[in-house]
């Protein structure tokens, strides 16, 4: 995130604006409150007591991921690559979500696991589940951090208010919901922030098609703009030694952002995950992500698209103003009080969602993955909870710090956001050859694991460093999640055949070939089949609409 | 579980419905300034209606199928 020009995007907020955005925070508070009732056992306050219907947790868990790097960052692309910016949702997200509903999830929530790294720790031993779990906090509170930043950059340019004081304040609604009511209070915040956000943009680019003429008037707009013919199209110009925004291959979309990024994103990513892992009964969780992934199909319309029309309706965007700007901008331009108001308001619950969706996936990895098992097994459940809310204070704390530091070092905060994104991608590795190999050992996936996460960090050093040159920085992301990912499974393979294989008859339940919830076959048979259909139909939407925009 | 004071439908069909009226009453006193920055549309007033249905959508879904009780026993049952 850089730093916005102050002036340039303030708004004319009124009361009626103020008590809008004050109404939301209201109901943010009771929620917390109300949620604290219900919050008795360890169960509820980690995975929300495993009680939640698939609509809210499938809307929760594309909300998780509809933060500040979405909503804002991919308007940004929008500007700045056009029409290819839809590849992060149809092919970067959408078949990984489909395969981690039908192939994956059976096996994390049929293992009554709490967390990714706790299945690991089941699957292999408690130092991989260690280094994983220390991994993913880390990147979690940075990720935090940034979060929080970007939404002081945004209040600051909107409304005026100095960077420090919307950091505390951010950071406190967060602490308390989340303090409060744990996991239910993020999940029933973030649906809620879903259907505001989604009311609150549509506005914003209907009024912005207006503005510039309708459909084929934006067409012909960005054809003469910057990006030129190639803005237009997602798939015409890929091929190789042609030009296009991205500077990419179709080989590197489908491989790289389509397999290695997108899959080890949206299979092992803990923040996500959880939410499916509070579902009610098996069926709900394995439809959680396939019903995320309608929305997510559809999301381009309200971050791609108002990115493309801040090209052509705003002069300067991408010179004078930064594309980060371009759907501040627009609200800024077109909408009156009142949406002016609803518009800010979506806009702050992403950010705080965003947050949120970082603090309760930390505090839960903290606890049930570090605190537990390695520091002071075998207390009471109160006292879990307890630490809980603690590494919750902590979160939050440690991410407005992050938010503080961020402020100052912007360039090296974007690297290690970056960094922590290929981290994914041995994660999935470690995961992939688990399910499907009986041999591969504790020792395996503890040394392929910890390798893979060492070469993509070596790799992409020295990219920075100009040691090595790979190309447009979506190449650099592709080659260094496909390293990690090679690594990991060349270190997990070769370890794994020196030594020792995980007993046996601990595997049934953790790989494929097993059933992973023997005490409800028939309702995990009944779940499969809808998700398979669900998750066919959501392919074939992201198939036609690709027709629409070759 | 007998305890569910409140469901995520009804906050957010009463938000909704909130932000409905609000926008809505804003939308019918805009004046011309309002209108002109909206590229000549009632944008108030139509978000307002839109909320208010979508609100409504949410109450009327909360009232006519709650939370079956056995329904969360059950699961509970098989969750421990």
């Amino acid at each position: 995130m850089h730093a916005l020009a102050a002036s340039h995007l303030r708004l004319s907020v009124n009361g009626l604006d103020y008590v809008i955005l004050a109404l939301y925070f209201l109901v943010v508070l009771g929620i917390g409150l109300a949620s604290r009732t219900r919050v008795k056992t360890a169960l509820d306050f980690f995975v929300a007591g495993r009680s939640m219907p698939a609509w809210v947790t499938g809307l929760a868990f594309v909300s998780a991921n509809l933060g500040a790097t979405e909503v804002i960052g991919q308007a940004a692309n929008g500007a700045e690559y056009g029409t290819m910016t839809v590849h992060y949702y149809w092919v970067g997200a959408i078949p990984a979500m489909v395969f981690l509903a039908i192939f994956m999830m059976p096996f994390y929530y049929g293992s009554k696991v709490r967390s990714v790294p706790e299945f690991l720790g089941r699957r292999y031993d408690g130092q991989t589940q260690l280094l994983n779990a220390i991994l993913f906090a880390i990147a979690q509170l940075l990720i935090a951090g940034i979060n929080l930043y970007a939404l002081a950059i945004v209040v600051q340019a909107m409304l005026g208010w100095p960077q420090w004081l919307s950091i505390v304040v951010a950071g406190a609604f967060v602490l308390f919901y989340i303090t409060l009511g744990g996991l239910e209070s993020a999940i029933y915040n973030e649906v809620l922030q879903f259907f505001v956000i989604v009311v609150a943009l549509i506005p914003v680019v209907l009024l912005s098609l207006k503005k510039v003429g309708g459909w084929s008037a934006m067409k012909a707009k960005i054809d003469a703009s910057v990006l030129g013919n190639p803005g237009l199209h997602a798939w015409r110009n890929t091929g190789f030694g042609s030009h296009n925004p991205m500077d990419a291959s179709w080989l590197s979309i489908v491989l790289g952002l389509g397999f290695v990024l997108s899959f080890g994103y949206w299979t092992t990513n803990f923040a996500e995950i959880q939410r499916a892992l509070s579902a009610k009964n098996m069926s709900a969780a394995r439809r959680t992500p396939v019903i995320a992934a309608y929305p997510k199909v559809f999301l381009p319309l309200i971050t791609v698209l108002p990115g493309m029309l801040a090209l052509v309706l705003v002069p300067g965007l991408g010179t004078s103003f930064q594309y980060n700007d371009a759907i501040p901008l627009l609200i800024r331009d077109v909408l009156p009080n009142g949406v002016l108001g609803l518009a800010l308001t979506g806009l702050l619950a992403s950010f705080m969602a965003g947050m949120a969706a970082n603090v309760s996936s930390f505090n839960t990895v903290m606890t049930t993955d570090i605190w537990e098992p390695f520091v002071r097994p075998g207390r009471s459940d109160e006292y879990y909870v307890r630490w809980g809310r603690v590494w919750t204070v902590v979160g939050v704390l440690a991410g407005i710090g992050t938010a503080f530091l961020a402020s100052t070092f912007s360039n090296l905060m974007n690297y290690m956001q970056t960094l922590f994104g290929f981290f994914n991608a041995p994660v999935f590795a470690t995961f992939l050859i688990g399910l499907m190999w009986r041999k591969m050992s504790g020792k395996g996936a503890f040394w392929g694991l910890l390798c893979g996460v060492l070469g993509a960090v070596l790799v992409y050093v020295l990219s920075l460093r100009h040691v090595i040159d790979l190309g447009s920085s979506l190449n650099v992301s592709f080659i260094v999640a496909a390293i990690g990912f090679a690594v990991d499974i060349v270190v997990s393979v070769l370890v794994s055949l020196v030594t020792r294989p995980i007993d046996a008859s601990r595997l049934p339940g953790l790989i494929w070939g097993t059933n992973p919830d023997p005490g409800s076959a028939a309702l995990s048979r009944a779940g499969r089949q809808s998700t398979i259909v669900l998750g066919i139909g959501v392919m074939l939407i992201a198939a036609i609409l690709y027709i629409f925009v070759f | 579980m007998l305890m569910r004071l409140f469901d995520l439908r009804m906050i957010i069909g009463v938000l909704f419905s909130v932000y409905g009226v609000i926008l809505t009453i804003t939308g019918a006193l805009d004046g011309s300034a309002e209108i002109a920055k909206g590229q000549g549309v009632r944008i108030n007033l139509w978000t307002g209606l839109v909320m208010l249905v979508i609100g409504a959508i949410f109450i009327v879904w909360d009232v006519t199928r709650p939370e079956k009780v056995e329904e969360a026993m059950t699961d509970s049952a098989t969750t421990e």
